[in-house]
Parts: C-alpha cells; sequence; structure tokens
C-alpha cells in the first residue's frame, strides 16, 4: 500500500509493470465504471469529486466533460502530455513510472464520454516515453484492457500516441489538435469550444496528465474519500515540480492548500546555503513573480490562495529564485522563452514576444530606463489582446517583475 | 510508388490504423519523425513523398516541417545535443555548462563539430528541470536524455558516439 | 422576423440578420471597424486583433431569467473584461457595441503599432502605397513615429517570386493568413502557406510550379498590405496615376465582371496601356473573384501583330487597302445573284456584332453558324438557370449535377462557386466518365463509358429504376441546378446531354423556380448571346462551308483549329473575313477587316445564366481598326442599301433590343444600374485608389426565362436510343475524345506573354495500362495519326481515365472536335 496517490511507483517498486500494477489493484475502477456504473454516473462522480484540471487552467473536470453534446458522434478523448512549462516536468515521472495509472484514468474519462478513441499527445521530446507507452498500451490490449467488449460489455476503447516535434504552444488545447490532424500547431479561434468540435471537428476532451491519473482512485473509493484531501475549494493532492534555486528539486506530491513553505523548506531541503530565498514562480515562465516574503510563504498552494498574491496556480511548477538572481536576467530568459515559442498567429503575441525580447536583452546589457519604461508598456500593450494564452502568460513575469524588483532593472551589479 | 513510401511501407500501414480514414493527414508528423530520424533532416523530396503518401500539398507539409523544431531542413551534425538552459535549468548552471562544453569542443552554440558528427544547440525547457544541467541527443536513434551531467560526461558521450561511427 | 436582431453600434441602431458578425453589421451603418485579418468572403480567424470593440450584452438575473433593468428603465448592460474581436463575434439581440472610445481607440494604436515593428516604412515606394488600410489607419491611430528602433526591425527577403505571377514582400506581410486562407478554404489548392514559426513566420510555397493555382491573382487583390503582387503590376504605377474602365472577361461563360487599370505611358509611345485587372464586384456573377486567364489574359491587344489596314486579294496576294475599296468590294462580291451565303462567328464577338452579322445574313437568305461543339442555346432561353443571384448564394435545399464537365477548367469561377455551395450545404451530383476535382465534393459521383454522357444523365430521374442514390438526392431538393460542357464530347455529344440535362429538370418538376434550371457551360464568353440573336452550330461545317459561294467569319480561327475546315474554305469561293491578326483563315480570305478588340470598344455580352451585361472602351482604338459590328454594318449598307442609322454600339443594341423579345426593354442605360451589393466590400479594409471592388458600372440584366414567365413552351424528347459505340476491346486504335484546357493556346491566351508560362503543351491523357499497351509512359512522346496527319503529344497517366481511351485537349494544336478512333504509336 501507499500513501501517495499519483507518486505511487515511489513505494511500489515496478509499478510501470503491467502485473504489478494490476496486483496493486490496477484496472479495478476501470471495470467498476464500465461494468457497473453508466457513463453518467462516472460524470457525476467526478463532478462530485470537485477534481481540477491539473493542467495549468484549473477547470472542474466533471463539469468539462458534461459539455459535450449527445447528438454528435463520434466523442474523443486526448490526454494532454505535451508538459513543456518551463518548470513542469510531473507528467513525465508519471508517464515513466506509473503509466498504467494515467491510462486507466485515460480509460476511465473515455468511458465517461462514451469515445471509443482516445490519443495520448506526448511532446516530441518525449519518444522514449511515448516508445514505452506504445508497450505500455500493447500490454494492456493483450491483457484485455484494452479493445473490444471490455469486461463483457458493448463499451469497446482504443488508446494511440501521438508524438508532437517542439512547439510549447501545442499544450494549449486547440493547437494540440492542430498538431494531431497533420497541420502546423497554431491555436483555434474559441467558440468553438472543443467540447463541441474538437478532434477533427468533433466533441473532444482534453485533460492533462495528472488530472487522469486521479481518477482510478475517485471512481474506486468515490468522491468523498477523495475530498478528505486538499480544501474545500481545491480537493485533492497535486504532484509540485519543484526547481531552481533549492536543495532538493523534484516532484513532491502534497494536498492541495499545503504551503509554499512546506515544499520548499519541508520537502525540498530549503536554499542553498548562503544564499535568501528571493522570490517564486509557482506556474513556471508563466508565471506572475511572487515577492517570497514570509505571508508568501506562509500561503496555501491552492486554485484560490495563490490568485491572492497575484497569481496563479498553474501547474504548480514552482521555480525557486534566490537572492544572488537578478530579475532583468530572469525576465530575459522567460520572454526568450515565450518569443522562440509564439506560434505567430495573432498579431499581438507574435510582435508583442519579439519586441519584448529585443528589449531584455538591451536592458540586461545597457540598463537604460527608458528601456524599462518600454518593456512594461509593451507588455500592457499586449495585454488582454492576444488569441490564446500564451501571449497573455508572456507578460506576467515582466510586468511583475518589474513592479516588485525594479532595482534589479537598473543596478548594474550582480548577475 | 515514391521512394519514401516503399521504406516505411509497414509503418505507414501502422500510422494510417491510428486515425480515421479519412485523416491520414494525421500521420503527417510520425512519418516525418521516421525521415528526421533516418536521415538527420527532411529535404524537399521527402516533403513530396509525403505530401504524396497522405493526400495533401507539399506546401502543407512543409509548413509542419517549418513549424516544429525537431524537424529541420537542412543537414546538420549527425548527432544533435540540445542542451536545455531554460529558465529553471539555467538557475542550475545552464548556461555555463553550455559555454564550457561548446569551448571544449571548439564551437559555438548552434555550430558543428568539423567532422561532422556533433551540433551543439541551446534548446527550450525539457520537462527536466530537477536534473539540470541536461540535455538531449537527438539523432539516429531517436532522441534521448541525459540528465545531472558533467562536462566530462558530455565529452565522453561524444567520443562514444564518434567511436561508434568508425566501428560502423 | 423572428431571425433578425436589432442591436446598436455607436449609438446608432441596425437590425441584421441572426449569425452576422459585427464587423459587418457597423458595414451596413457606414461603421468601419479597421480589420486585416477579415474578409467578408471568408471564415474569421480573429489573428490581427484589429478589429477589437467593446461589446456589452443585456444583463440577465440568473433567479428569474429575466433582463436586468437600470434606474431609467433601460435595460443594465454588461461589458466583459476584456475588448472582443468584432470579425469574430456574431450580433446578439440588444447587444451595444462601442467601437470609438479612447479605449478601444488605445488598442487599435497598439495593435497598430505592433504591426509596424516589422513593417517597413517604405510607402513611398510601395505599390500598395495610397491604397493601403494599414498606411491610412497609421496615419489615423498610429503613433505618428515609431518606438521600434529601425536596425532592431527583422530585415526580410522583399523580391520573392512565389511563381511567374506572383511577387512576395515578405517585410510587408503582416502575417494575416488571408492569402493562405483563400488558397485553402475557396481555391481549393493550399499551395502556399506559413512558413517557420513566431515572428519568423513567412508566406511560402513548395508547389512545382511555384503557386500552382488558376486562382493566385486574387491573392493579391485581398492581401490587405502591399505584400502580394502581380508580376504584372509590380511596380508598374502608382495606384492614383490610374484610370480605371469597367469591362467584362471574355474567355467563359461566368462573364466576370472587372476593371482595368489604365495609364498613358512614355515607354509605349504615349498610349494609353493596361497596368492591371481587377475584379469588379457582381455578387451575381464572380463575387470578387477572377481566375488567373481572366486576370493576366488581357495582354493580347498589346501583340504588335495586329492588323491595322483592310487587305485584299489581289493577284493570288493578300494587299493592304483602302476602306473604302476593301467594302466595296464586298459589296460588290455578296450582291451577285444566286448567292449562297454563311456566316461563321463565335461567342467571342459581342451581341451588337452578332445582331449586325445576323442581319446581314438574313438579307442574304444565308445561315448563320455558330463556331461550336455545344448545343442547348435554344434550351436556355426556356429553362435557363435564371437565379438573380447567380450561383453565389446557393446552398441548402439545391443540388447541382455537373454533367460532361470540366469545370475547373471550363469555367473557374463557377467551379470555386460550386464548391463554395456544397459547403453551405448544397448537394452535388457529378457525372463524368473520367474523375475531376469536383468529386471530391460530390454526394454521388455517377460515372459512364464515354459516348453514353446522355444515359447518364437520364439515370438520375428519379422515377427511373436505375436512379439510385442520386435519383433519390434530386427527388428532394428544392432546387435543381443541372450544369453541362463539352468534355469528351462533341456537338451530338452535346446535344445529347442538353436534352437529356432539360428531361431531368422536367422530370423533378423543378422549372420556373429561379433557383432551378439548366446551365451550359459555353466555351466561349458570349456564345449565349450567339444563340440569342440567331446562330447555331451545325454537324458537318466543313461541308457548309465548301459549298458555300461566299462566307464572312467573325472571331474565329477555323482554318488554324482543323485542317478539315482550311481545306473547305479553300473551297469556298469567296471569303470575307473579320480579325484582329492575321490568322490561318485570314491568310485564305479574299478580304480581311481589321477589327477593335473588346478592349478598344464598347459591347454587350450575354453570359451562361443569361445576365446581359456591358462592357466599355478601355484603351484608345488601334488606328485602322473598326468594331465588328460597325464592320458588317458597312457591307450591309452597301449592299442592301439599308440605311446606316445606328453608328455606335448602343445604337445597335437598342435595335436588337426591339427585334428579340427576351432583350425587349433593355438598353444600355438599363444594363448599367446598380444595387447595393452584400457582403459590403471596397471600403476601408479592401479598397484600392482610382478603382475598388465597387460596381458603380452596372451590374447587368438576368433575363428571365419562359419557364420562370410560365410561358408556354415545348422541350425536345428525350434521348431515348442508346449510342452505338465501338468494341475497343478488339480494335486496333483508340477512342480519342476532346476536353478542355484553361490555359490552351486560343488565339488570345497566346498573345499574352504572362500566362505563356503556364500555357499547356499538346498532351495525350489517358489509363497507365493503356499507355502501356501502347509502348508508352508518362513523359514520352506520342503519337497520334487523325484524318492522315500525324501530331505529336506529351503522354500523361491518369487511373481514372476509362482504359482504351485517350483525351485530347482542345486548341492545343490538335484538331479534335468529337470523339473519333485514332491511331496511337511511340
Ligand atoms: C500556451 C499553453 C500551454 C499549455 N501547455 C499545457 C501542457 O503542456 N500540458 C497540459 O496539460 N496543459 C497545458 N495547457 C493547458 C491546456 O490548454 C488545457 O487547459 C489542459 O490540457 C486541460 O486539461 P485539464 O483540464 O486536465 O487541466 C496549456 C495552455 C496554454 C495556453
Ligand atoms: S497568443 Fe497568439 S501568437 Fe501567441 S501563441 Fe497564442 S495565438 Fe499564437
Ligand atoms: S482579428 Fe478581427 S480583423 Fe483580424
Amino acid at each position: 500500500m501507499s500513501n501517495l496517490l499519483l507518486l505511487r511507483h515511489r513505494e511500489i517498486p515496478n509499478l510501470n509493470r503491467l502485473d504489478i500494477y494490476v496486483k496493486n489493484g490496477g484496472f479495478k475502477a476501470f471495470q467498476k465504471a464500465v461494468t457497473g456504473m453508466q457513463s453518467q454516473q462516472v460524470i457525476d462522480e467526478v463532478k462530485t469529486s470537485g477534481l481540477r484540471g491539473r493542467g495549468g487552467a484549473g477547470f472542474p473536470t466533471g463539469m468539462k466533460w458534461s459539455f459535450l453534446p449527445n447528438n454528435l458522434w463520434p466523442h474523443y478523448v486526448v490526454a494532454n502530455a505535451d508538459e513543456s512549462e518551463p518548470g513542469t516536468f510531473k507528467d513525465r515521472e508519471l508517464l515513466e513510472q506509473n503509466p498504467f495509472q494515467f491510462l486507466e484514468g485515460l480509460a476511465i474519462a473515455s468511458f465517461a464520454v462514451q469515445a471509443h478513441t482516445a490519443y495520448v499527445y506526448l511532446r516530441g521530446e518525449f519518444w522514449q516515453q511515448a516508445a514505452f507507452l506504445d508497450a505500455c498500451i500493447a500490454d494492456m490490449q493483450k491483457a484485455g484492457y484494452l479493445g473490444d467488449k471490455l469486461f463483457g460489455s458493448d463499451y469497446s476503447l482504443r488508446i494511440y500516441t501521438h508524438l508532437g516535434a517542439g512547439a510549447y504552444v501545442c499544450g494549449e488545447e486547440t493547437a494540440l489538435l492542430e498538431s494531431i490532424e497533420g497541420k502546423m500547431g497554431q491555436p483555434r479561434l474559441r467558440p468553438p469550444f472543443p467540447a463541441i468540435e474538437g478532434l477533427y471537428g468533433k466533441p473532444t476532451v482534453i485533460n492533462n496528465v495528472e488530472t487522469l491519473a486521479n481518477l482510478p482512485y475517485i471512481i474506486e473509493n468515490g468522491a468523498v474519500k477523495f475530498m478528505q484531501y486538499g480544501t474545500a475549494k481545491s480537493p485533492g493532492v497535486k504532484i509540485f515540480s519543484l526547481s531552481g534555486c533549492v536543495n532538493k528539486p523534484g516532484n513532491y506530491e502534497l494536498p492541495l492548500g499545503a504551503t509554499f513553505r512546506e515544499l520548499i523548506f519541508g520537502l525540498g531541503g530549503g536554499i542553498p546555503a548562503g544564499r535568501k530565498i528571493k522570490a517564486i514562480l509557482p506556474a513556471g515562465a508563466s508565471s506572475s513573480i511572487i515577492f517570497a516574503d514570509e505571508k508568501a510563504l506562509d500561503t496555501p498552494m491552492d486554485y484560490e490562495s495563490v490568485p491572492a498574491l497575484g497569481a496563479q496556480l498553474g501547474s504548480a511548477s514552482v521555480i525557486v529564485v534566490d537572492d544572488s538572481i537578478r530579475m532583468d536576467w530572469l525576465v530575459n530568459k522567460t520572454v526568450h522563452f515565450f518569443r522562440h515559442e509564439s506560434c505567430g498567429k495573432c498579431t499581438p503575441c507574435r510582435e508583442g514576444t519579439y519586441w519584448m525580447s529585443h528589449l531584455t536583452e538591451k536592458i540586461v546589457h545597457a540598463h537604460r530606463k527608458e528601456d524599462v519604461q518600454l518593456l512594461n508598456t509593451v507588455a500592457r500593450q499586449m495585454q488582454n489582446k492576444c488569441l490564446c494564452a500564451l501571449g497573455e502568460f508572456s507578460i506576467m513575469a515582466v510586468m511583475t517583475a518589474i513592479e516588485k524588483f525594479p532595482e534589479d532593472f537598473t543596478a548594474s551589479k550582480g548577475r | 510508388m515514391n521512394q519514401t513510401a516503399t521504406k516505411y511501407a509497414r509503418e505507414i500501414e501502422d500510422l494510417f490504423a491510428k486515425y480515421p480514414a479519412d485523416r491520414k493527414q494525421s500521420a503527417v508528423m510520425p512519418l516525418l519523425h521516421l525521415i528526421q530520424r533516418d536521415f538527420g533532416f527532411i529535404n524537399k523530396q521527402a516533403v513530396r513523398d509525403v505530401a504524396e503518401i497522405v493526400g495533401i500539398t507539399p506546401t502543407e507539409v512543409a509548413s509542419v516541417v517549418g513549424f516544429y523544431t525537431l524537424y529541420h531542413d537542412t543537414p546538420q551534425g549527425k548527432y544533435r545535443f540540445q542542451i536545455c538552459n531554460d529558465l529553471p535549468c539555467a538557475l542550475r548552471g545552464a548556461d555555463q555548462f553550455l559555454a564550457e562544453l561548446c569551448k571544449s569542443l571548439g564551437i559555438q552554440p548552434g555550430e558543428t563539430t568539423p567532422d561532422g558528427m556533433i551540433t551543439v544547440e541551446a534548446v527550450m525547457c525539457l520537462a527536466a528541470c530537477d536534473k539540470a544541467p541536461m540535455f538531449q541527443v537527438q539523432g539516429p536513434q531517436g532522441i534521448t536524455y541525459h540528465e545531472n551531467q558533467t562536462v566530462e560526461g558530455a565529452l565522453q558521450l561524444t567520443k562514444e558516439l564518434a567511436g561508434k561511427e568508425v566501428k560502423a | 422576423m423572428a431571425n433578425e436582431i436589432t442591436l446598436t453600434i455607436d449609438g446608432k441602431q441596425v437590425t441584421v440578420p441572426a449569425g452576422t458578425l459585427i464587423v459587418d453589421a457597423a458595414r451596413e451603418l457606414g461603421i468601419d471597424i479597421p480589420v486585416f485579418c477579415y474578409h467578408p468572403k471568408m471564415e474569421p480567424v480573429g489573428m490581427c486583433r484589429m478589429c477589437l470593440v467593446e461589446v456589452g450584452r443585456p444583463m440577465v438575473d440568473r433567479a428569474t431569467n429575466q433582463p436586468v433593468m437600470e434606474a431609467d428603465g433601460t435595460p443594465k448592460l454588461q461589458f466583459g473584461p476584456k475588448m472582443e474581436t468584432a470579425c469574430t463575434t456574431p450580433v446578439s439581440a440588444g447587444m451595444v457595441v462601442i467601437g470609438m472610445s479612447d479605449k478601444v481607440k488605445a488598442a487599435r494604436n497598439d495593435v497598430l503599432e505592433f504591426l509596424l515593428t516589422s513593417h517597413p516604412l517604405d510607402c513611398p515606394i510601395c505599390d500598395k502605397g495610397g491604397e493601403c488600410p494599414l498606411q491610412n489607419l497609421t496615419m489615423g491611430f498610429g503613433k505618428g513615429s515609431s518606438r521600434f528602433e529601425f536596425e532592431d526591425k527583422q530585415h526580410n527577403q522583399k523580391h520573392v517570386p512565389l511563381g511567374e505571377l506572383i511577387y512576395l514582400d515578405r517585410e510587408r506581410c503582416i502575417q494575416c493568413g488571408r492569402c493562405v486562407r483563400f488558397q485553402k478554404d475557396l481555391a481549393d489548392d493550399p499551395v502556399i502557406g506559413f512558413y517557420q514559426r513566431g515572428r519568423n513566420l513567412v508566406i511560402d510555397t513548395s508547389s512545382e510550379p511555384g503557386f500552382d493555382s488558376i486562382f493566385s491573382g486574387n491573392t493579391t487583390d485581398i492581401c490587405p498590405v502591399g505584400a502580394l503582387t502581380t508580376a504584372d503590376f509590380r511596380f508598374g504605377a502608382r495606384p492614383w496615376e490610374l484610370k480605371s474602365a469597367a469591362s467584362l472577361c471574355n474567355h467563359c461563360a461566368v462573364g466576370c465582371n472587372l476593371t482595368y487599370n489604365t495609364r498613358r505611358e512614355a515607354k509605349s509611345d504615349g498610349n494609353v496601356v493596361i497596368k492591371r485587372a481587377m475584379p469588379r464586384q457582381n455578387e451575381a456573377v464572380n463575387e470578387i473573384w477572377l481566375c488567373d486567364k481572366g486576370r493576366f489574359g488581357y495582354h493580347f491587344a498589346e501583340s504588335h501583330q495586329r492588323l491595322e489596314k483592310p487587305l485584299i486579294r489581289k493577284d493570288g496576294e493578300l494587299v493592304e487597302s483602302t476602306w473604302d475599296e476593301a467594302l466595296d468590294m464586298a459589296a460588290k462580291e455578296l450582291r451577285a445573284y444566286g448567292f449562297r451565303f454563311v456566316s461563321l462567328a463565335s461567342g467571342r464577338l459581342s451581341n451588337e456584332d452578332l445582331y449586325e452579322i445576323k442581319q446581314l445574313t438574313e438579307n442574304l437568305h444565308g445561315q448563320a453558324c455558330l463556331y461550336s461543339p455545344m448545343a442547348g442555346g435554344d434550351l436556355t432561353p426556356l429553362i435557363g438557370y435564371a437565379d438573380p443571384q447567380g450561383l453565389s448564394r446557393v446552398g441548402k435545399g439545391t443540388v447541382i449535377v455537373v454533367a460532361a464537365s470540366n469545370l475547373h477548367q471550363e469555367a473557374p469561377i463557377w467551379w470555386m462557386q460550386v464548391r463554395a455551395a456544397v459547403k453551405r450545404g448544397a448537394k452535388l451530383i457529378v457525372v463524368n466518365a473520367r474523375s475531376t476535382r469536383l468529386d471530391k465534393f460530390a454526394s454521388a459521383v455517377v460515372r459512364y463509358r464515354f459516348g453514353r454522357e446522355a444515359e447518364a444523365v437520364l439515370s438520375l430521374v428519379p422515377a427511373a429504376e436505375t436512379s439510385g442514390e442520386s435519383g433519390k438526392i434530386i427527388a428532394a431538393a428544392e432546387n435543381l441546378v443541372v450544369l453541362y460542357g463539352s468534355d469528351g464530347i462533341g456537338l451530338e455529344g452535346s446535344r445529347q446531354v442538353a436534352a437529356a440535362s432539360a428531361e431531368l429538370l422536367r422530370a423533378s418538376n423543378l422549372l420556373g423556380k429561379p433557383g432551378s434550371g439548366l446551365l451550359p457551360v459555353w466555351q466561349r464568353a458570349n456564345d449565349q448571346g450567339a444563340w440569342d440573336t440567331g446562330f447555331t452550330p451545325v454537324d458537318d461545317l466543313a461541308k457548309v462551308v465548301s459549298e458555300a459561294d461566299g462566307v464572312l467569319i467573325a472571331g474565329a480561327d477555323p482554318a488554324g483549329d482543323h485542317p478539315a475546315y482550311a481545306a473547305a474554305l479553300k473551297k469556298a469561293k469567296f471569303i470575307i473575313v473579320q480579325e484582329q491578326f492575321l490568322t490561318k483563315t485570314a491568310q485564305l480570305a479574299d478580304i480581311v477587316f481589321p477589327v477593335q478588340s473588346m478592349l478598344e470598344r464598347d459591347g454587350s455580352y450575354t453570359n451562361g445564366t443569361r445576365r446581359v451585361q456591358r462592357f466599355m472602351p478601355v484603351v484608345e482604338k488601334l488606328p485602322g481598326t473598326r468594331p465588328d459590328y460597325l464592320v458588317t454594318a458597312q457591307v450591309r449598307q452597301k449592299v442592301v442599301h439599308s440605311n446606316l442609322e445606328f453608328i455606335s454600339a448602343a445604337q445597335v443594341f437598342m435595335v436588337l433590343a426591339a427585334h428579340l423579345p427576351d432583350y425587349q426593354n433593355l438598353t444600355y442605360a438599363t444594363l448599367m444600374e446598380t444595387v447595393p451589393q452584400h457582403p459590403i466590400l471596397g471600403r476601408s479594409d479592401v479598397y484600392y485608389g482610382g478603382t475598388s471592388f465597387e460596381n458603380r458600372q452596372g451590374l447587368g440584366v438576368q433575363l428571365g426565362t419562359a419557364a420562370n414567365r410560365r410561358d408556354k413552351y415545348s422541350l425536345p424528347a428525350a434521348p431515348s436510343t442508346q449510342n452505338q459505340l465501338p468494341d475497343l476491346e478488339h480494335a486496333e486504335e483508340l477512342m480519342a475524345v476532346p476536353v478542355a484546357e484553361l490555359l490552351d493556346t486560343g488565339t488570345i491566351t497566346q498573345k499574352s506573354v504572362l500566362l505563356g508560362k503556364r500555357t499547356s503543351t499538346p498532351f495525350a491523357l489517358m489509363h497507365p495500362k493503356t499507355a502501356q499497351q501502347k509502348g508508352l509512359a508518362a513523359g514520352d512522346k506520342a503519337k497520334i495519326s487523325l484524318a492522315g496527319v500525324t501530331y505529336q503529344a506529351v503522354v500523361r497517366v491518369d487511373e481514372s481515365v476509362p482504359t482504351l481511351h485517350v483525351l485530347l485537349p482542345r486548341s492545343l494544336g490538335i484538331p479534335l472536335d468529337k470523339p473519333v478512333l485514332v491511331k496511337v504509336i511511340q
């Protein structure tokens, strides 16, 4: 048995083998759903559990499923394993170490919306993980967990992997769908939302890997048990990817609502000797920057409390920054990332990230006040005008860094 | 039948089985991955071949090649060492790692060693932020991750790869 | 009405159909919300972010579902936190749109400034300078000076030829994607696309030849900046120096409305020359599109080989003469007693020309022959397709049958419209012996053996036992449009197909409904006008001509097209030719009158839907030339001493209208009438200095049909007998059938240098098996013997061509006017 919900493989060796996974209760939940529940019951159970998407937006999962119209078929489910946000590396661990729990979750989601085909979209760099997942899927097929007439029912399901090829924006769900369709990964206009017109124009659910990995527990043990973890509005556990200036970076599973302090100074082993914590990016490069004072450190990490600090929990990729780091250097890094990853479809993001990156390059070298001011206005000029969230994300670190650490943009000492 | 279709006849059949019959275009990316792995880049003929196989125009295939960073339209070193120096890795010394590795190989980031074996490039986050410095190698074996790296270890790897080539 | 929605934009109320986008609703009020990526003819994508507006919607109380009211009794409005793109947001009841607040203006400034960070500020040397929405908006909203330092700008290639016809300036491109979307969504030729991503995004092509699409020129019209230009117009002129003249395309039966931009040029000896052809909006005809043949094909008139003096035969030689001498000579010959007269004219001529020739022919008790391999022009006045909207609005409920036509090549704009109609919900049935580019959009495809096209059409009749799936589709039709062309058939085949199509329409009981009818895909712009003025094609033209004492030929080069006609003409006693060039036929003439091209004069054409439309003089007439109608009228005056009461095209048209019942009440003035068209185009987003899409010169008049008017009429009997077809299995020969090729070498396109490079070479299209049987492979040169002469053609193979057949293009040097058996060898 394990005390962990998602990172169970850390306590159960070889959980990424089908026999071991089955021995440890694997596929009971899927079987229960298929043989003992109506698909609507599965949706209702997940709704009740209050599970929210772990891909970043935190949208209630059960509600998302209920948007699929029942007069348009087929339905598709797509697992989002694009994991490209700087600082996020949780899905990769699940794919490598606990793949069957994720795949079981995907199967449950597919049953819930009566999809018979599901795709796993992996970022192209996950070449080996995709090959491994293909093998896992083949094992499941052989063992009768995928294919026709599952568990003697009329339900059939097939799962396929699809590799991206290097594009952060393909984590955005509509760009992801374009990519599966064999096109450039540019986001689509919404509405129509994927729930109505998704993959191949059909109703589609897109869920993050971690989101899906929660489902076997919820179905097997019921929503109520799941809700004993986390907070009332953010129930459950969450994998926090901890990186940056900490002694023990890595993935940590904690109930939602655990504080930054517990993560960074507890599990994460604190800040390297002789340095002090300066800032936190709770949601990767897309984050607003949190000034790491005592109040911030004691803030619970959940979907309600983090926004109170002017940031988002996002995918909970907590990047820790210590006092050896200058913010001009940092935003130059994040802006460079967004400029590189902007898909180019909409004007503000395409041109704005390009312009901002010119400015941050200049700033780290010359620290001219007018450049900093201009950077700030260009960021604001992009705000609320982009077609997708990538462009909106790209300005968060910039605006908050200039606001909270103005001295880092003028002084010329340091990193 | 074009050469690509002949070479990958079995893979193409498997790929088409993954997607709805009228959505062959979905097989574009996996096909390009095969070509990229085997040839190190995707030339114009391959673009035309793929277009023919899935029934779209070469222009549409080229759009895909151009958009995604793992497809290359020009040949480079046989092994591409793609070092993540994005924010989290950089906070753990990735920039220095990159600089030192390049110095040891006598090239600049983005360049290829004179023997044509190794290209070193800086890339965006690879989802291995807790194991920096790290890089992936893109080459004839597909893509492999190398984590918690030292410059010495990386150099050793370049030698091993070069040695393998000599033997082969 | 329930599907009408009232909203307020900038304080003004407007009522529009449900589903209308804010941006289009605003246009109805005369408010132009700036757009770059949006184009009313394409699906919105919302990518340029230029059209941001504030949108308020009436607040609804969640509990009671009742609107929340302000204290003053007006509905309380809820504005979202973000501005919305007017190009993607459909209107809703009670919506309030603010398009001119400071917030909105600031947003537009912001987006504009972003666009300009990578856009060169080279307006003074840009082709689009003076007609550029980006330039105009920059004046209107721009910050005046760029805060983005010039050296930071990305410098891109400036003159990238995407093909021979279209050039791209990558610096000017603002990545709005209109061109890419047009090519994919409307032209179905996704041969240009984006390459790379982010700020590196560029437009590129990987097709061979580059930008391989017969619709490519349209992208230069819809490009909102000067990034895409035609090889033709590039650096040719500044928009404000241009004059414009309304004209029609004369290449096919669609009758596209266009505008020629002209300028007087020193390098052309101070003559007025055409700088470009631009579409003129006519929603009932071509909307705002042109195919490349129409756009680039006008160069014929510039050719230096034009005839400028009449020629008469003296001592066996053609020598130059005066007009008087030539006219006198013509009159003298034609007055001979017992003279058997034949006139041969084509739909290249205008109604006025044809009417005059017909009059002369009647005076001489002769026969007026139409130079065309297609029949059915007598049916169109009865049951033609007479929807006042043309094909541009066809959608759900309508079934379109395309029979024996390779529409993409025969009438490109109709092809585009049929495809768009299918997207809007129309059902398409394609009836052809081989696959064509419409098949993939069809609900049903009916194949037949060449020679059995009429039967195939009749098999669709809902009652017929054989009609099957397609019969069911037709039985459910609210409207039925049958287009038939000339793919693989000659005149006799065409006659059968026309009759069968008429029968299909009759059997479906939809005759007389404005959205239903017969639409022949004529080969020439005014074939319908020729039928209407009394010309008919004849089965054995060679025989008719060879037995004539005198022949008048206008707008046709039979001797150039077919050796049999050349031989026949040599037997005719006396030949008058009205021509622009010294064609093979002219070389055989006794008198050649040099005539004006349509660009030098006015006139009218009647298109395939029987819309009568005017064209105006565009360039100065070539000295020494006269319009066809005048030449014929002058001959006639001398022959029958008619008084030459008409000297202008308008006057000829008046007489014509008085004599042809269907044309009653038409005058040049009525042809010039316009009504407001939708969508509203040609204002600030897509406007052109000096010209525009805007059609101020007339939309033409749609003639009704006898069926529409509920007049009495009778249709020909449906073809009943089954054609006897040779047993090809055991024959040594192959069955050769003629097919249409858009970029052929007809007298007109040949002379257009730009298109010359795209012009096809003679080819022989066959099934690979058939080729193999004959020891041939794709790319080989095949020898084809036809009536004793051997022609060479490059072999092309296509699995969809029936075996034992060979398809030969018309007007590419191989004279094939109907299916015949030919020998094909290596
Ligand atoms: C630019 C961008 C990148 C994203 N990247 C990812 C990603 O790598 N993985 C992911 O699961 N969601 C990503 N998302 C969020 C997805 O669009 C989507 O909300 C999510 O996959 C839904 O799954 P969930 O409801 O289970 O969280 C991204 C969103 C944006 C705008
Ligand atoms: S914000 Fe715009 S340019 Fe940026 S990734 Fe999204 S759609 Fe593409
Ligand atoms: S976003 Fe509306 S016109 Fe481009």
